[in-house]
């Protein structure tokens, strides 16, 4: 039994592995493909063929595609994110305080969407088809129908600029105490928790309205269980492996879709950067951004995944 | 108040998908003396499962108690509270569920739920609890009772799963237990474990019961009385022997004149015509091996033959391959080794490989005819299909003979513009067959093709199924698990066990049968005789060979 479900859990971290093996491949040679030639863009339109010819070779920009991507990978697995095209400066110290930034927003979001966004769903559920659950079903399609950049602006013009109440701008560098942290992240925060909030409620709840449909609830009732207890003890157990997977594939966004709030508030994160670095050519940090994404995806999809294994007894 | 139970008028409606409330109980009242079990027998849609859960105060979603009173241990159910009726529940009455393998949390341990009502109602201490847990699972005589509760309900059998269930509503001491077509989805040799086990607690505790039921020969072993409902009403109520032998009502006749041994004229004597033939055929699934045969084999080395105008019955328990052998004589699921000969010709094994008029002359009709037609075609189009398919008519045609076919298989014309959803389960089973008819076979396999329907509605089908055979000259493999109906039907039975065949035998010879596993199987068969039971003896080595338990 032990020696299963450690096999199955071996088997999903080895497809995790191939799967980012894959996703590198496909983020070298897709940024390979961008038009315009670095070297020329960093030397400018006065530069002479000889000098762009010059940074090329001295870039390795002239060796075959297939090796440059052998080098880089050799690079990654020792930590060697590469340097930037740009200033000159390691990737990995480029990313380092981007990346801190963007993780404590996302890990903010979390720590306040997923607990309401459970309790929405799991409540919703239990009172199916009552006023509240209307009221939940409704709001969460509303929000979801609504694009970010328009909660993130409305956000902005009714709590910066009509009430003043917030700064428009998220410097988290000028945060002196704590005030102005809560301060500094509010409107982020809760833009980024209405947007992935909803699809989480959704889910929750239907994951939970269909346990709550099977012969073991019913059962559960006419054993005089109350209505708690038939949701916490034998629908949730039940509903955990969807539930886990929608809030993963919600949080993923944290990671990843994160642009549109980041540029809006003027948030220092790493979705922002790689931004940035798609305007100047700036190949190894784009691709070190783009493996951060996809890394930080798989760790959630396949954190779910085992989750969800594990709380299946038919496989434990 | 002289009963434990006494329902009065009661009145339950139901709101339909589309909105339209019909009254499904229409004043129904029955009463329940301490000890007494009684029996709510019925076809599907008679109400008996919704007037059982009423005594629990409980109505399905859609559906709504709106008169009459339930009185249960001097309290109304219908009255009280939702809080109330839930104090009540697990404690002085307590549920059987038809599928025990539906009805345990496959999260949770089997101990956790059995004990799960003294839990919610604080009735002993948890240690106390598992004690009186592992009492009750050597009183239903489940093996390990000690160590059963530890395991999750997946790791059990669904005979020891339904004997658990009953454990589960013996632990809160109800006054009232209501089982729920408790060995419906049971083999008839685990059947007679379970029954058993019930009727021997229950007798000890002296405790009251509703057994819910479509078959009135478990029912006879059971009950005291029998309560017959059929359209939300109740027909006729008295003791088993009274119904068993002076039934009044005509709905209660049919019922018992189904179970009527109806003797099947003698066919012609072997016409030494071999329809079908199957040698050493050999199927199963997983891995194949070095040798070219799969790693679990569901059917080992199995021959039989068809002879023309002759029915062949294939009768075992679940699991015993049976259905397997008719996916692989139809080609669905390949053969991995053994030869199929069909009307002289050797036939390939995958379908895929055989030509067109093969596979139109044998056709699979399957068991369950809600999942077998398309439930977006009206049933014109259904049995239309085959017609082009095979023999290319034109519309007109078709349309013609779509009528003929309906009519072959007595469903009224007006029904070809129905989609499936619109037909009750019997009319669905006869659209299944007509399609099959449609290819003009020489051989219908029937894959268990009654299990779904009433007993009434099955007795009809199977009583067409001969005058078509009489018409046509066709030829059937019959496959069930229910022996009266593989006797009504067929001239030879083979009897599998374990992916083997066992033994042939004609019906008439049932008695007499040879094989350890086909004694036991046929002695398994409730009798409508209320003594069967009490009375069966059976051989302990077999049970311990064959049975599972």
């Amino acid at each position: 039994m032990k020696s299963g479900i450690l096999n199955l859990v071996l088997k999903r971290l080895a497809t995790t592995v191939v799967t980012l093996l894959i996703v590198l491949f496909a983020v070298f040679f897709a940024t390979s493909m961008l038009p315009g030639d670095t070297a020329s863009i960093l030397l400018g339109q006065a530069a002479t063929p000889e000098a762009v010819a010059g940074l090329r070779e001295a870039m390795h920009l002239n060796d075959p595609a297939i090796l440059r991507f052998l080098r880089w990978l050799f690079g990654l697995l020792h930590g060697d994110l590469g340097t930037s095209y740009a200033n000159e400066m390691p990737v990995a110290k480029l990313i380092g305080g981007r990346f801190v930034n963007t993780m404590e927003l996302a890990g903010i979001t979390t720590l306040l969407s997923v607990p309401l966004a459970l309790t929405l769903g799991i409540t919703a559920a239990m009172l199916r088809g009552s006023i509240y659950d209307r009221t939940v079903t409704i709001l969460s399609i509303g929000i979801i129908s609504v694009p970010e950049f328009m909660v993130a602006t409305l956000a902005v013009l009714v709590f910066a600029v009509y009430l003043r109440w917030l700064p428009a701008l998220s410097s988290v560098n000028e945060a002196h105490s704590l005030t102005d942290l809560v301060r500094i992240y509010a409107m982020p925060v809760i833009t980024l928790t209405f947007v992935i909030s909803a699809q989480m409620i959704r889910m929750t709840r239907a994951a939970v309205i269909e346990t709550l449909s099977t012969p073991y609830v019913e059962m559960a009732l006419l054993k005089g269980a109350s209505r708690s207890r038939m949701v916490l003890k034998h629908a949730l157990p039940n509903a955990l492996g969807p539930i886990v997977n929608a809030v993963a594939l919600s949080l993923s966004y944290l990671v990843g879709g994160v642009i549109i709030v980041e540029t809006i508030f003027n948030y220092p994160g790493i979705a922002k950067l790689m931004v940035d670095a798609v305007a100047t050519r700036d190949l190894p940090l784009i691709q070190s951004c783009a493996m951060i994404f996809c890394l930080g995806y798989l760790l959630l999809i396949t954190a779910a995944d085992i989750i969800a294994i594990m709380s299946n007894p038919r496989l434990r | 108040m002289s009963n434990l139970v006494e329902v009065r008028n009661l009145r339950i409606e139901a709101t339909t998908d589309a909105g339209r409330v019909v009254d499904i109980i229409k004043g129904v009242s029955l009463d329940i003396a301490d000890g007494e079990i009684i029996a709510l027998i019925g076809e599907s849609g008679s109400g008996k499962t919704t007037v059982a859960l009423s005594l629990m105060g409980h109505a399905r979603p859609g559906c709504r108690i709106t008169g009459g009173a339930i009185n249960v241990n001097g309290k109304d159910m219908a009255a009280l509270s939702e809080k109330e009726r839930a104090k009540l529940r697990g404690t002085d009455i307590a549920y059987v569920p038809q599928s025990a393998a539906a009805s345990f949390n496959p999260a949770s341990t089997i101990m956790e739920q059995v004990i799960e009502v003294t839990r919610i109602h604080k009735l002993m201490p948890p240690e106390q609890a598992r004690k009186r847990a592992v009492e009750l699972f050597r009183a239903l005589s489940l093996p390990d009772p000690d160590g059963i509760g530890a395991r999750y309900p997946h790791q059990v059998s669904g005979g020891q799963l339904q004997r658990l269930s009953a454990a589960m509503a013996l632990i809160g001491d109800p006054k009232l237990v209501i089982f729920d077509e408790p060995t419906t989805a049971l083999d008839v040799t685990t059947q007679i474990d379970v029954l058993k086990a019930f009727k021997s607690v229950m007798r000890a505790g002296g405790i009251a019961g509703v057994y819910v039921s479509h078959d009135l020969a478990v029912v006879a072993q059971i009950a005291d009385r029998i309560v017959v409902l059929k359209g939300g009403e109740v027909q006729e109520t008295g003791t088993t022997a009274q119904i068993l032998s002076g039934a009044q009502h005509p709905y209660t006749r049919e019922l018992l004149a189904a179970f009527e041994p109806k003797p099947r004229q003698a066919q012609a004597e072997a016409s030494a015509n071999q329809l079908l033939r199957i040698d050493n055929v050999t199927a199963g699934y997983g891995a194949v091996r070095e040798d070219g045969l799969p790693l679990i084999r569901a059917v080992n080395s199995v021959s039989l033959v068809v002879e023309k105008g002759r029915n062949l019955g294939v009768i075992g328990e679940s699991g015993c391959g049976k259905s397997t052998l008719a996916r692989v004589i139809a080609g669905i699921h390949p053969a991995a080794a053994g030869d199929i000969v069909f009307d002289g010709k050797e036939l390939q094994r995958a379908a895929g490989n055989r030509s067109q008029d093969q596979l139109r002359e044998m056709q699979i009709v399957f068991q369950y005819a809600d999942t077998a037609l398309n439930p977006a075609k009206p049933v014109e189009d259904i049995i239309a299909r085959p017609l082009a398919f095979y023999h290319r008519l034109d519309r007109q045609a078709r349309s013609k003979r779509v009528d003929e076919l309906l009519d072959m298989v007595r469903l009224p014309k007006t029904l070809r513009y129905r989609h499936p959803s619109e037909l009750s389960g019997g009319q669905k089973q006869r659209v299944n067959f007509a399609r099959a008819l449609a290819a003009n076979p020489k051989l219908i396999i029937c894959d268990e093709i009654t299990s779904a329907l009433d007993t009434v509605v099955a007795s009809a089908v199977i009583e067409l199924l001969k005058e078509l055979q009489r018409e046509l000259g066709l030829s059937y493999i019959f496959i069930s698990h229910d022996l009266s109906v593989v006797e009504a039907i067929c001239d030879d039975i083979m009897v599998m066990y374990n992916g083997e065949r066992v033994e042939q035998i004609t019906p008439d010879k049932v008695n007499a049968a040879t094989h350890p596993y086909s004694k036991l199987l046929f002695s398994s068969v409730p009798k409508l005789d209320p003594t069967w039971l009490d009375g069966l003896v059976r051989d302990p080595e077999l049970v311990s060979q064959y049975g599972h338990r």
